[in-house]
C-alpha cells in the first residue's frame, strides 16, 4: 500500500489554507488562496492546488481535518474541529516551547494557553467587533491606499507615531481621513494603528496571562509592525512562522492524522 | 380600591381561573414532543409550576383597583409589602418570559424609538417597551399604585423605576443598599433599616392598612423557609448524576424571585425538593450520560435556554450549580425575627451582585468544589454589566488555583441582536475539545 497522507484545511473569513503532511508530520505541500464569496468553492480549490503541488492523488489522502470559521459546509472533510485547537497544536508543533498562541486573523483574533502536547487549556476571543483584527487593518490600508504588505516595513520606517484614539473600525476610518488631510506622515498613523490594534489584543492577552513562549499565527502575523510592537510590549521575541497562515490548516492535518490512525490502528 | 372590582378579582381568584386554566388545558391539544434520547424523564413538577405561573401572570389582569398593585425588582426585600396585601409583579421575570418567547428586539425596539439607548438593560427595555405600547405575551400587566426597587442588584433599576415613576405619577420606593467592598458596616445597616422604616406609613397609605408586625414576622419566616428550600433544591444537584439541571433550575426560580413570601412558593419547592429526592434514590439523572459537570455564570440567555440545554445534554456535559440561581438562596440564612428589619438589611445587601469581586471568587471556589465541576460557562451580558465586570479576571484566576477551564460567551440576556451563533457555536466547540482528554 502507497503511505498515507493526511490533510488540514482552514476555511478563514479572508483566505483559505490546505496543508497535506506525510506520516512523519513533514508537509508535503500547502496552499494560500482568498475565500471569496463562496467557502466550500474556496476550500475545493485551495485542496486541489495543494494536491497538485504534491504529487499526491486524493484517494492517498486518507483524512481530512476542516477548521475555520467554514469548518462546518465542507462537504470532504472527516472532521471538523475548531480553529482554537488546531492553531494551538500547529504552533506547538513549529514550536514546541509554545505556551501561549496570539492569532489574529481576519476575522477574529484569539489568544490561546496552551499546555503538553499542544492540548487547549484556556482561550479567549474577541466580541463580535473587527478592533483589533485583520480586517482593522484591511480597512485601514485601503483608505491610506497602501498595500497591507507594505504597512509593517512602512511604520518601520516611522520616526514617530500619531495616536489613533478609537477603537472603533468605523470611526478610526474617519479620523485616518482627517489625520491624513492634516498631513501627518503615513507611517506614523500606521504605526498608530498597529498600536491600536495591540492595545486591543494586549487586553486579550492579559485576560489569559502569559505562558511559556508566546507563538503568533494568522495572517496579521506577517506584518513586522504588530509583531515589533508586542514584543515590545511583551518585552522578549515571540516565534513567528514564515507562513503564519498556515498554522491552523498544519494543526488540522495534524489532527486529521492522530484521526486516522485512531481509526485504523 | 373598588368593590365592583373587589368581587371581580376574588370571583376570577376562586372560580374564573381554575375554570379558564381547567379549559385551556383541556383543550390544548397534546403536543408530543419526540422524547430527546439524551436525557432522563422530565420532572414531573414542571406542569404543576407551568400552572402556577399561568394562574399569577391571569390573575394581574383583575388585581388592578382590587388589590394594591406593586412592581418590584428582584433583588427588592418584598417582605415588608406583603403585609399590606399588594399583588407583586415582577417586570425582570416578566423581561425573561418575553426574552424566551423571542421578544426582546421586538419591545427593545419601541423603547429605543423612544430614544432609549441600546446599552440599556434588555430588561428595562422590555418593561419600557411594554409600558409605552402595552404589548406583553401575558395579555396584560396590571398597573402599578407603587413602584418598589432595590439598588443591590444594580443601579440601572434606581433610574428605570424613576422613569416609570414619572410617567405614571405613582410613589417610588428605593432600598439603597451600600455597596460590600469589605463589610457591610454597622452604620450601615442603621442607615438601611431607617430607609425600610420610613416605607412604612407611605405603603400604609398606599394600601389603606396598618402594619401588622404578627403578619409580617409570619412572611419572613415563609420567605426564608422558601429561601432554604429552594437551596435545599439546588443543592440535590451535588448528587453524581445530578437530579436536575441548571436550566431546569432558570425555570423553577420563577416562584422564589416573584413569589417569595407566599405560601405557594414554600409548597412548590417542597414538592420539587421530594421529586429529587427520589429521583437520587432512583439514580435518575437530569441528562442520561453525566460525563462532566459544569458551572454557569451570570443570568441566563433566555432565548438559548432549549437549545443550549439539548446541546450540553448531547456532549454529556451537566450544569450542576449557577452563581445566579444560587442568588436566591445564599444570604437567607441572615433573616431573623427578632431583629426583623436589621436581618433584611444584611439577607438583602450581601446578595452576590452587591458584594465584591473576591466574594464573588470565593463563591465561585466554594460551588465549583462542592459540586465537583469540571468546567464553567462564562456568559457575558450585554444588559448586565454588574454581572459581567470582572469575569474574565474570575477566569483566570479559577484557571490559575483550580485549574477549571472556561469559555466565555458574548450574549445578552433577551436581545438577541447581541448575539452571534456562529461566534458562539466555535467557542463552545473549542471548549468542547479542551474537555475532552
Ligand atoms: S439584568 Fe443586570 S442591569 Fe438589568 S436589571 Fe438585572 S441586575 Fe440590573
Amino acid at each position: 500500500m502507497n503511505s498515507p497522507y493526511f490533510a488540514g484545511v482552514d476555511v478563514g473569513s479572508l483566505s483559505t489554507e490546505a496543508m497535506i503532511l506525510d506520516t512523519t508530520d513533514e508537509p508535503v505541500s500547502y496552499s494560500i488562496i482568498q475565500t471569496g464569496a463562496n467557502s466550500i468553492d474556496a476550500a475545493s480549490e485551495s485542496f486541489e492546488k495543494a494536491l497538485a503541488k504534491s504529487g499526491v492523488s486524493q484517494d492517498q489522502v486518507k483524512s481530512i481535518v476542516a477548521t475555520g470559521y467554514g469548518r462546518i459546509s465542507i462537504p470532504f472533510a472527516d472532521k471538523r474541529v475548531t480553529e482554537i485547537s488546531c492553531h494551538a497544536l500547529g504552533a506547538y508543533h513549529l514550536f514546541p516551547d509554545t505556551g501561549t498562541v496570539i492569532d489574529i486573523g481576519g476575522q477574529d483574533s484569539k489568544v490561546i494557553r496552551v499546555g503538553d502536547g499542544g492540548k487547549v487549556l484556556d482561550f479567549t476571543m474577541n466580541d463580535k467587533c473587527a478592533a483589533g483584527t485583520g480586517r482593522f487593518l484591511e480597512v485601514m490600508a485601503d483608505k491610506l491606499q497602501v498595500s497591507l504588505n507594505e504597512m509593517g516595513p512602512l511604520s518601520l520606517k516611522a520616526g514617530g507615531e500619531v495616536s489613533i484614539s478609537s477603537i472603533c473600525t468605523v470611526f478610526a476610518e474617519s479620523e485616518v481621513v482627517s489625520l491624513v488631510a492634516q498631513n501627518h506622515p503615513k507611517n506614523e498613523v500606521i504605526r498608530g494603528l498597529h498600536r491600536a490594534v495591540v492595545n486591543r489584543v494586549w487586553s486579550m492577552i492579559k485576560s489569559i496571562g502569559v505562558h511559556g513562549a508566546v507563538t503568533m499565527s494568522g495572517g496579521v502575523a506577517k506584518n513586522s509592525g504588530v509583531v515589533g510592537l508586542i514584543e515590545e510590549r511583551l518585552g522578549k521575541p515571540i516565534h513567528v512562522h514564515p507562513e503564519p497562515q498556515i498554522i491552523g490548516a498544519l494543526g488540522a492535518a495534524l489532527l486529521a492524522k492522530k484521526n486516522f490512525l485512531r481509526a485504523s490502528p | 380600591m373598588s368593590l365592583t372590582k373587589s368581587i371581580r378579582y376574588n370571583f376570577m381568584k376562586d372560580i374564573g381561573a381554575p375554570a379558564v386554566m381547567g379549559f385551556a388545558k383541556a383543550g390544548k391539544k397534546k403536543r408530543r414532543r419526540k422524547p430527546n434520547p439524551n436525557f432522563g424523564p422530565p420532572l414531573k413538577c414542571a406542569n404543576r409550576l407551568k400552572e402556577i405561573m399561568t394562574r399569577h401572570y391571569f390573575l394581574s389582569r383583575y388585581a388592578e383597583g382590587a388589590r394594591p398593585v406593586a412592581w418590584v425588582t428582584s433583588g427588592a426585600p418584598v417582605e415588608l409589602l406583603r403585609p399590606f396585601d399588594f399583588y407583586t409583579i415582577y417586570p425582570e421575570n416578566h423581561g425573561a418570559l418575553c426574552g424566551a418567547q423571542r421578544l426582546g428586539p421586538e419591545l427593545c425596539s419601541v423603547a429605543e424609538e423612544h430614544g432609549y439607548n441600546q446599552d440599556l438593560c434588555s430588561y428595562a427595555r422590555i418593561d419600557i417597551g411594554h409600558f409605552l405600547s402595552g404589548k406583553t405575551p401575558v395579555g396584560k400587566l396590571p398597573r402599578p399604585d407603587i413602584l418598589f426597587a432595590s439598588n443591590n442588584i444594580c443601579q440601572t433599576v434606581a433610574y428605570w423605576y424613576k422613569v416609570l415613576a414619572h410617567q405614571l405619577k405613582i410613589p417610588f420606593l428605593l432600598f439603597d443598599t451600600p455597596y460590600n467592598f469589605e463589610e457591610i458596616t454597622e452604620n450601615d445597616i442603621t442607615y438601611m433599616v431607617s430607609q425600610l422604616e420610613e416605607m412604612i406609613p407611605i405603603l400604609e397609605e398606599v394600601s389603606g392598612k396598618r402594619f401588622n408586625n404578627q403578619r409580617f414576622e409570619q412572611i419572613m419566616l415563609l420567605a426564608r423557609d422558601s429561601s432554604f428550600t429552594w437551596g435545599e433544591v439546588l443543592a440535590t444537584m451535588k448528587t453524581e448524576p445530578a437530579p436536575m439541571t441548571i436550566f431546569d433550575a432558570f425555570i423553577h426560580l420563577a416562584p422564589i424571585v416573584s413569589l417569595r413570601g407566599l405560601p405557594v412558593a414554600l409548597d412548590y419547592y417542597q414538592t420539587l425538593l421530594d421529586e429529587l429526592r427520589e429521583r437520587i434514590d432512583r439514580g435518575i439523572g437530569a441528562i442520561k450520560n453525566e460525563r462532566k459537570r459544569l458551572m454557569w455564570d451570570n443570568i441566563a440567555i433566555w432565548y438559548k435556554v432549549r437549545d443550549f440545554s439539548n446541546l450540553f445534554a448531547e456532549h454529556g456535559m451537566n450544569f450542576v450549580t449557577a452563581t445566579y440561581t444560587n442568588a436566591w438562596a445564599e444570604t437567607i440564612s441572615n433573616m431573623d425575627t427578632d431583629k426583623p428589619l436589621e436581618s433584611m438589611a444584611r439577607t438583602y445587601s450581601l446578595v452576590v451582585l452587591n458584594n465584591n469581586l473576591n466574594h464573588r471568587l470565593g463563591l465561585m471556589e466554594r460551588l465549583i468544589k462542592e459540586y465537583k465541576v469540571d468546567g464553567l460557562v462564562i456568559h457575558s451580558a450585554k444588559s448586565c454589566k454588574p454581572y459581567s465586570v470582572g469575569q474574565y479576571d474570575l477566569k483566570r484566576l479559577l484557571m490559575d488555583r483550580l485549574g477549571v477551564p472556561s469559555v466565555v460567551i458574548d450574549a445578552d440576556i433577551t436581545d438577541f441582536r447581541a448575539y452571534s451563533e456562529e461566534q458562539t457555536r466555535t467557542r463552545l466547540e473549542a471548549f468542547f475539545e479542551g474537555m475532552e482528554d
